[in-house]
């Protein structure tokens, strides 16, 4: 399996450069404690995203037909789904599994292999949910912020979820090698063509962008893995008020 | 004002089990119950509203906005500017959210400096705030779910979603007791996909006042809210 081993790699790797990282930092956030090196690997895609992934991204959306790029993104969003159902599942969560599972039936079925999303105007809305999340939801802390190369602001727990997640994930069931490549390259420029904008106004509100990101990335993240029944909530949120807190908020 | 709180109990009650068999008959039934729960706490102007009706009427009458008024749909800055400022701060406590984002340096620092970091605070967030408006979409619709806490309590959360788009956006605020606010809360924090936007400054404040003082923050939020201007 040439492709669990290449993930495994990278992964190992990542953790081998976190290691490296930890001699060299203060660890002023503590869940951010190989934040000299993760800022370097932030600056690499940074730098790879203004050169190549941005600019690709932009002409596919200002020079393909609206169409084509709903259907790529409706189709990859059904694969999604599928997979959301399961972690759905695995989190025991009976609302949301039957939601997103009629979502990817009747997208699937009516809406040809997911290319037309017949489910939202139905009222059957997806509820994303991935393996880090599952495991989170089982009680695994998320352990240090890891900015990953290429993939960006992940947590020690959400990088191993993703062997799970890629093992997963339809399309990596897909041969030739060569299609699934060409589609997992226009996954990706589709996904980022959803978020053009949105790193202007991340330039303008936030005053260091990489604290900014790692933050809203914690926080968004601890949010969905406690995304449950209402009573878990409350007791999450009594701690996270902030009136007059003078502590650090980031507190798994 | 008990019977009402009872009320929206029965309704979430209610909502939970049926969503669970039947989707489709949630999402119908919601938006309807809690617009009658929402016309039936209108007429409370005695008391203060309950805080999920008064953010479910406030969320209408922006999206109301939203999709009819022209100034949206031209992206104007200016006068986007103008319509937060008439529709949606007289219902935001400014000051808590600063002070709450900058921390304990909040207290050291002296009047002049705390109105100055008021204001440019306020700039920045406006500024963003109001191109988000611009961008979103005619069909988005915002349904208040449940808020935690009872009416009768000085702070409470209330929860809520953006529907209109294949996936629920949830969005929560937190409310405090304001017997001189228009409806009778002020909110002082607020959520998007469970990201707190105070808690989120408050390293990013924090870094800035170690490195320069609040002095050099006041100075670095100018500079930033100039050059977005300038765009």
């Amino acid at each position: 399996m040439p492709r669990l081993t290449s993930i495994l790699r990278l992964w190992l790797a990542t953790l081998l450069l976190a290691l490296v990282g930890c001699a060299s930092t203060s660890g002023a956030n503590p869940l951010d404690p190989f934040e000299a090196t993760n800022r370097k690997i932030d600056a690499f895609n940074e730098r790879v995203d203004q050169a190549v992934l941005k600019p690709v991204a932009k002409s596919y959306q200002d020079y393909t037909p609206n169409l084509l790029q709903s259907t790529v993104k409706n189709f990859f969003g059904n694969l999604r789904d599928m997979w959301s159902v399961v972690n759905n599942g695995l989190q025991l969560k009976p609302k949301e599994t039957v939601e997103t599972g009629a979502r990817v039936v009747v997208n699937s079925i009516i809406g040809l292999y997911g290319l037309i999303d017949v489910g939202t105007p139905f009222g059957l809305q997806r509820h994303t949910a991935d393996f880090g999340q599952t495991l989170g939801y089982w009680g695994m802390p998320s352990g240090p912020y890891v900015v990953l190369p290429l993939l960006g602001p992940s947590t020690a727990r959400d990088t191993a979820a993703l062997l799970v997640d890629r093992h997963g994930d339809p399309w990596g069931q897909i041969n030739p090698v060569d299609s699934r490549n060409l589609g997992t390259a226009l996954r990706l420029v589709d996904k980022r063509a959803q978020f053009l904008g949105m790193d202007d106004r991340l330039n303008e509100v936030a005053l260091d962008k990489y604290s900014f990101v790692r933050d809203a990335y914690l926080q968004k993240r601890r949010a969905e893995v406690r995304r449950g029944p209402p009573s878990d909530l409350d007791e999450l949120d009594e701690k996270n008020n902030d009136i007059d807190n003078k502590s650090k908020p980031n507190t798994q | 004002m008990l019977s009402m709180f009872k009320d929206s109990l029965g309704i979430d009650m209610f909502q939970q089990r049926t969503a669970t068999f039947f989707p489709w008959f949630h999402r119908v039934i919601t938006p309807g119950l809690l617009l009658a729960f929402a016309a039936f706490g209108l007429p409370a102007h005695a008391g203060p509203q309950a805080p999920d009706a008064f953010m479910q009427q406030l969320s209408n009458e922006l999206m109301e906005v939203v999709r009819k008024d022209p100034a949206v749909k031209s992206a104007d800055m200016q006068k986007l500017v103008n319509l937060v400022d008439i529709r949606v701060l007289p219902n935001v406590n400014f000051q808590r959210m600063t002070a709450s984002a900058v921390g304990p340096a909040w207290r050291k620092a002296t009047p002049e400096q705390q109105k100055r970091l008021q204001e440019e605070f306020k700039m920045l967030l406006v500024r963003s705030y109001a191109g988000a408006l611009s961008q979103t979409k005619d069909s988005y619709t915002i349904v208040v779910k449940s808020f935690k806490g009872s009416a009768e309590d000085n702070e409470v959360v209330v929860r809520s979603e953006i529907r209109g788009g294949n996936e629920p956006i949830p969005l929560d605020y937190r409310l405090e007791k304001n017997p001189d606010a228009p409806g009778g809360w002020m909110i002082y924090n607020f959520n998007i996909l469970g990201v707190w936007l105070v808690d989120n400054y408050r390293t990013q404040f924090s870094q800035e006042i170690n490195a320069k003082g609040v002095d050099g923050l006041i100075a670095t939020l100018a500079e930033r809210n100039k050059s977005n201007s300038r765009k």
